[in-house]
């Protein structure tokens, strides 16, 4: 059984101007120690999908499907057990981590404040524990007495991933752990990710708009588009030979220098990604696919089968499966 | 352990004997010991800034100088020139003289005796009653402001209901069916007080709970009790500091409202009730100014040092008013 198993999720926030499903049926699993990258463009449900894993959003927002984390459904749990998995089972590491931390309270005592709700351990033994957890992000355990505003912006993201290891979960959401870092800092904390993922045997979603840092860290990738999961499958493949239009455009994106393709033809995705509460019929990319064709607008399509262990959300993709298909013998 | 002394040759200082002695590490810094550093040194922050506030340190002398006066009135002024049966009192409605440097009342007392115990009543009321605005305000802005929805509703309907009535009327109905005494009045001008106090902590909380720290400690599991003691609470702390001090001036102004409508407690000598005894006993028509101007006065310069200190506070603490 895999460690986190979501089914035909969707959620809708209930606005001024009506309903805006922003996730519209999305499933996926991430098994023990596995990292699975979900990709997409701003405003197309990453977010909402992660808040939904652990019930973080705001009251009025109807939600369907199951999340089923380490066997039990979130979304159907009683407020008192749904704190108590908060943070044991997944924690998160959000992104900005300059906001996510509070300004008027040293960092020590916010990372042990996850043990201490948890009654892991009391505020003397918690801080102790907070000490290890910043050495082992790199950060000197003297640094426990600081306040926010002493540290850097790379610091700041490794307290948080200190705080995500807090309670020694099984699966750690990173949710753009990089934006608003610069490069060096981002490949910096890529790297404590990645080894602290394998060296705990984490298993982690990792969420990000950036591809080419998902190839680095993830085992798996699922792209979305619209509230939907478009294309999924092995990071590599994925990234290399995308099988749907949307995924080719946002590979497309990342231009690999000295090759001569790319720089002959910058590659980008006209247009913009449509509203969640206005979403196009049949296949939600239609307007700005490139290679759509006449059944696009009508036919919705669901995930088809695309090589090995891959799927996609695209009519190319079925005809090309039947294709070859038929031309086995 | 006891170290022997030994007395020098001229027995004058004591010497101790173990000669290589090794002056100890000091002492490991606990946690404590270093937040307790860190909050003296963000005092001494805000004290430099506050320093260089011309008008929140003349709020502060004066506040100071009222507060020395009302702590050490017994030995400023004798308590039994209070009684007017003491020897002594002078002659009813004396002109300021030196005995009597603001003169003397109907009853012959000196009045700058009754204007120096006034203030302990003036000022207590003025805090206690503050206190317990504070405390309502507080909480109904933060359950309004951090639960919203229904809560929000009745709780903000509640503090408007409070705020459209009209203050006296309702505390002297409340002071007349409780009572006249000290207790009394602290009630009523604290339950009567804290609407704004209420609505502008409610303000402050809307904006804090959506920071992504309030979130994040959601995501850990934090219980709301938690969220409000550990994260919101001390984001609005400041604001209800400096509105505090404001509230303390609006409060000291109704209790003299009340004890000049006759509705202070009568054994007890307050700015309020030396006015409202001087009104009695016809002060103003009979030109007896230095019977009403040391109240009157007194009340004036204080009202005006807590807004002075309250604007002071209202602005180092207000970082939108800040100027840098």
């Amino acid at each position: 059984m895999s460690l986190l198993s979501v089914r035909d999720l969707t959620v809708t926030y209930q606005t001024q101007t009506g309903p805006v499903p922003a996730v519209r049926g999305v499933s996926f699993d991430i098994d023990k120690g596995e990292v699975l990258g979900l990709a997409g463009e701003s405003g197309c449900g990453k977010t909402t999908v992660i808040n939904a894993i652990l019930r973080l959003l705001p009251p009025r927002t109807e939600m369907t499907g199951s999340v089923l984390l380490g066997g039990e459904d979130v979304l159907a749990m009683k407020p008192g057990r749904l704190r108590a998995v908060r943070w044991t089972e997944a924690s998160v590491v959000f992104q900005g981590a300059m906001h996510a931390l509070n300004p008027v309270q040293r960092i020590g005592d916010q990372i042990a404040e996850a043990i201490v709700i948890h009654g892991q351990a009391g505020q003397r033994e918690a801080i102790v524990r907070v000490g290890a957890l910043l050495e082992q992000v790199g950060l000197p355990p003297r640094r426990l007495y600081d306040y926010p505003h002493e540290l850097s912006g790379g610091q700041k993201q490794r307290v948080m991933i200190a705080m995500a290891l807090a309670c020694a979960p099984s699966l750690v959401i990173a949710d753009e752990p990089t934006t608003a870092l610069d490069v060096m800092v981002q490949a910096q904390v890529l790297k404590l990710l990645k080894e602290l993922q394998r060296e705990l045997g984490l298993a982690m979603l990792f969420i990000t708009h950036d591809l080419s840092v998902l190839v680095e860290v993830c085992d798996r990738l699922a792209i979305m588009y619209a509230g939907r999961i478009v294309e999924e499958g092995p990071a590599v493949p994925v990234f290399e030979d995308p099988a749907h239009p949307y995924t080719r455009a946002l590979s497309g994106a990342f231009p690999q220098i000295g090759n001569q393709r790319f720089r002959k033809a910058p590659s980008g995705l006209g247009g913009d990604p449509p509203y969640p509460g206005d979403v196009p019929p049949g296949c939600s990319f239609h307007p700005r696919c490139p290679v759509a064709f006449e059944d696009c607008p009508t036919i919705d399509p669901p995930l088809f089968p695309a090589g090995e262990g891959r799927r996609a959300a695209c009519l190319l993709v079925d005809q090309k499966a039947k294709e070859t298909v038929e031309a086995a013998p | 352990m006891r170290v022997p002394e030994h007395r020098g040759p001229a027995g004058d200082a004591p010497v101790l004997v173990a000669e290589e002695e090794v002056p100890p590490p000091p002492p490991p810094k606990g946690p404590r010991a270093i937040v307790w550093a860190r909050r003296r040194r963000a005092l001494q922050r805000v004290w430099r800034v506050y320093r260089k506030n011309t008008m929140g340190m003349w709020g502060l002398y004066i506040l100071a100088f009222f507060g020395a006066v009302a702590v050490f009135a017994p030995l400023i002024a004798a308590g039994e020139g209070l009684d007017p049966t003491c020897p002594c009192t002078g002659t009813p409605y004396d002109a300021p003289s030196l005995r009597f440097p603001f003169g003397t009342d109907n009853l012959g007392r000196s009045v700058l005796t009754l204007t120096i115990w006034g203030s302990r009543i003036s000022l207590m009321v003025g805090f206690f009653a503050t206190l317990i605005s504070m405390l309502i305000g507080s909480v109904v802005g933060i359950l309004a402001g951090y639960f919203g929805r229904w809560s929000e509703s009745v709780l903000m309907r509640l503090t408007d209901w409070f705020l459209v009535i009209p203050f006296l009327p309702l505390a002297i109905v409340l002071a007349s069916v409780l009572g006249r005494s000290l207790l009394v009045i602290i009630m009523v001008i604290g339950v009567t007080s804290w609407p704004s106090t209420a609505r502008i902590v409610r303000a402050q909380v809307l904006s804090v709970k959506t920071r992504p720290y309030v979130e994040r400690a959601r995501a850990l599991g934090a219980s709301h009790l938690h969220l409000v003691t550990r994260h919101i609470l001390p984001n609005v702390g400041p604001l209800i500091f400096a509105n505090t001090v404001l509230t303390v001036a609006i409060a000291i102004l109704s209790e003299t409202t009340l004890s000049f409508l006759g509705l202070g407690d009568p054994l007890s000598i307050s700015w309020g009730t030396i006015l409202e005894f001087a009104f009695g006993a016809g002060a103003a028509g009979g030109g007896q100014w230095w019977w009403l101007m040391p109240p009157g006065l007194a009340i004036v310069f204080v009202v005006l040092a807590f807004t002075m200190c309250g604007f002071a506070l209202d602005e180092i603490l207000n970082p939108k008013l800040r100027q840098r």
